[in-house]
């Protein structure tokens, strides 16, 4: 008996190790990555990197300035497209939906939000692409736009049904139509929360390469306008990545550890920013 | 009666005082709000329709040309457009079976640490690193997928898987790197914060009652966790598995720079092979002819349709398992 008790204490300590040894290995991965990127991407990170156009091929040298400006104009076409439509279908769901309509919004969101990033390279290609017939940051721009709305759409939501009822109760008691009550008094208090979220939901597709391939396409010069092909950070990490050259793949580890450090430092920002007791919404 | 009434007025009333009338009610305005917000909701609605019906009318050449045929076709011939889809299918599979394989006892394991063992102050810390592992973009995991992970493999961890398992049809011919094994650590590493994230989240929702009971009875803490709750929220944790198969299938990157891109069809993991996703990531802008964007686009119908079936299923599972914990507790 005596021997059973301690067999299964052991069982007991030895699994429990292991699951910690699980936990382990997964957070070091991140440690890992972010360890490799700042000792190989610091060392090609110059003020160079910031400030030239990539060289032609086969000079050493140059930057990614207009990679980093056309990964601006994208996200910022991306906000335009994805913020309007996620938050005030996050309205509608919180505030004025309930019904049958809402049922399907939410359906779908949630459809949207698991449509593979390339697919949606491909509906942006052939919305923008096909009938302008060439590339363009407005091609990209609608892939991560539309990329953008279920997040913020949810977050919305989460973060307006985060708000106690009597805030409405008491804004209504005082005359506010319904409209008036939302529009001042319960997204204000929510405004911190949606932020957060949209700036997560930006963070996420700052990253996103795939649906650029051939919507946003690639640039080795300025793009002039908003209807040229436009370079951006991961499509330009790709490019230099897969490239046979020691020196794009020393900048594309530079740009790597750019794009990463926007990337975490939005996430932990939001992280900071969020209010106590609140949650991060996921993708 | 009628007439009494407020519309009754409003109809009598002339145009000045029709048009405050109207303005009272924009101003009073909930049904306007209303309709504004549903309008922006439903344009979720058609942007979910177009993009269904931009794969599908995009597609039709290739549809047409070689109908079911498509799925288990062996050639992708882009110069005599012949077009299978057989080698990218299976490409796709097998690196998320293995993804699948070794992130789901990694990242169970871990969750249940995160959520059974571990003080409330560690996990949730470390619960916020494995979420930033999240946001890693996944180019920055191809990036280092090229540059440290396939040198590991070529060096030494496919050797090592030689000469241990080598009578195994999985781990046989020659060794490049660049490989269908490469792809699936990438997407295990990629997949394990997803499981970690949403197990946790399962497990913490077990109620407290079924552990204490299991306690009571003289069961170990592990035995507790394991023959109790990890049976009760199996359901959520199979979900969480979906959704990360769904992740695995659609992701593009990371597979296009560690799989080789060779459409070939092999027992080995050794062997380069490619996958649905980065068959039009590679192929999208080069492809000349209609019937070649087709079959991509078509290729792109099959990830989207397998991509939702998953997705819906595991949000089935959790939904099933969280719903089912919260009512007990």
């Amino acid at each position: 008996m005596n021997l059973r008790m301690a067999w299964r204490k052991s069982v007991n300590a030895v699994m429990f190790s292991l699951t910690a040894l699980c936990a382990l290995v997964s957070v070091s991965v991140l440690l890992f990555i972010l360890g490799y990127l700042v000792w190989h991407g610091g060392k090609s990170l110059n003020w160079a990197f910031f400030t030239q156009l990539p060289k032609p091929v086969g000079e050493t040298g140059g930057g990614m300035a207009n990679a980093i400006v056309g990964s601006g104009k994208l996200l910022l076409l991306a906000a335009l497209v994805g913020v309007p439509i996620g938050f005030m279908a996050g309205v509608y769901l919180s505030e004025f939906g309930g019904s049958t309509m809402a049922f399907l919004v939410r359906y779908t969101t949630d459809l949207l939000n698991g449509v593979p990033s390339i697919v949606m390279g491909i509906f942006a290609y052939t919305m923008v692409v096909l009938p302008l017939k060439h590339f363009s940051a407005l091609a990209g721009g609608l892939a991560l736009g539309v990329m953008m709305i279920p997040i913020a759409v949810r977050s919305t939501e989460e973060f307006l049904r985060a708000v106690p009822q009597t805030l409405r109760e008491g804004a209504m008691a005082l005359g506010a139509s319904k409209w008036k009550a939302v529009a001042t008094v319960v997204v204000p208090a929510a405004a911190r929360g949606i932020l957060t979220g949209i700036i997560l939901d930006l963070a996420r597709v700052a990253g996103e390469t795939a649906p650029l391939l051939f919507t946003a396409f690639n640039n080795r010069f300025w793009s002039s306008g908003w209807n040229q092909p436009t370079a951006s950070l991961p499509v330009m990490i790709y490019t230099y990545a897969v490239a046979p050259y020691d020196d794009w793949h020393r900048q594309a580890w530079a740009a790597g550890l750019v794009l990463l450090g926007l990337v975490l430092l939005a996430n932990v920002g939001a992280r900071l920013l969020l209010p106590k007791k609140a949650f991060a919404p996921r993708g | 009666m009628a007439d009494s009434t407020w519309m009754g007025a409003y109809r009598r009333a002339g145009p000045r005082t029709r048009l405050r009338a109207f303005l009272v009610r924009l101003r009073g305005g909930d049904e306007i709000a209303h309709l504004i917000t549903l309008l922006f909701g439903s344009t979720i609605l058609l942007i979910t329709f177009l993009l269904v019906y931009e794969l599908w009318r995009n597609s039709a050449l290739s549809r047409h040309k070689f109908g079911w045929d498509f799925l288990f076709t062996r050639t992708w011939d882009p110069v005599f457009e012949n077009f299978g889809a057989l080698p990218f299918v299976f490409g796709t599979t097998v690196t998320s079976a293995v993804g699948l394989l070794i992130a789901v006892p990694l990242g169970v394991g871990a969750a249940i640490f995160l959520a059974e063992m571990a003080p409330a102050r560690i996990s949730d810390g470390l619960t916020f690193l494995i979420e930033l592992l999240a946001a890693v973009p996944s180019v920055i995991y191809g990036l280092l997928g090229i540059f440290v992970l396939v040198p590991i493999l070529r060096t030494t961890v496919m050797p090592l898987l030689k000469h241990a398992l080598g009578s195994l049809p999985f781990f046989q011919g020659p060794i490049y790197g660049v490989s269908l094994l490469a792809a699936g650590v990438v997407l295990a590493i990629m997949i394990i914060p997803f499981i970690i994230s949403i197990s946790r989240e399962v497990l913490l929702a077990v109620p407290q009652d079924q552990r204490e009971a299991a306690l009571a009875v003289g069961a170990t803490k592990w035995e507790a966790t394991w023959k109790v709750v990890v049976p009760y929220a199996r359901a959520g944790i199979m979900g969480s598995v979906f959704l990360a198969l769904a992740r695995a299938l659609g992701e593009t990157m990371a597979v296009t720079m560690v799989i080789g891109n060779d459409p070939k069809i092999s027992a080995s993991l050794f062997a380069p092979g490619y996958s649905i996703a980065a068959v039009i990531a590679n192929e999208f802008t080069e492809a000349t002819s209609d019937l070649y964007v087709s079959a991509l686009i078509e290729l792109g119908l099959v990830l989207f349709l397998l991509t939702i079936i998953l997705n819906a299923l595991a949000r089935l599972l959790i939904l099933a398992t969280t719903r089912r914990g919260t009512a007990h507790a």
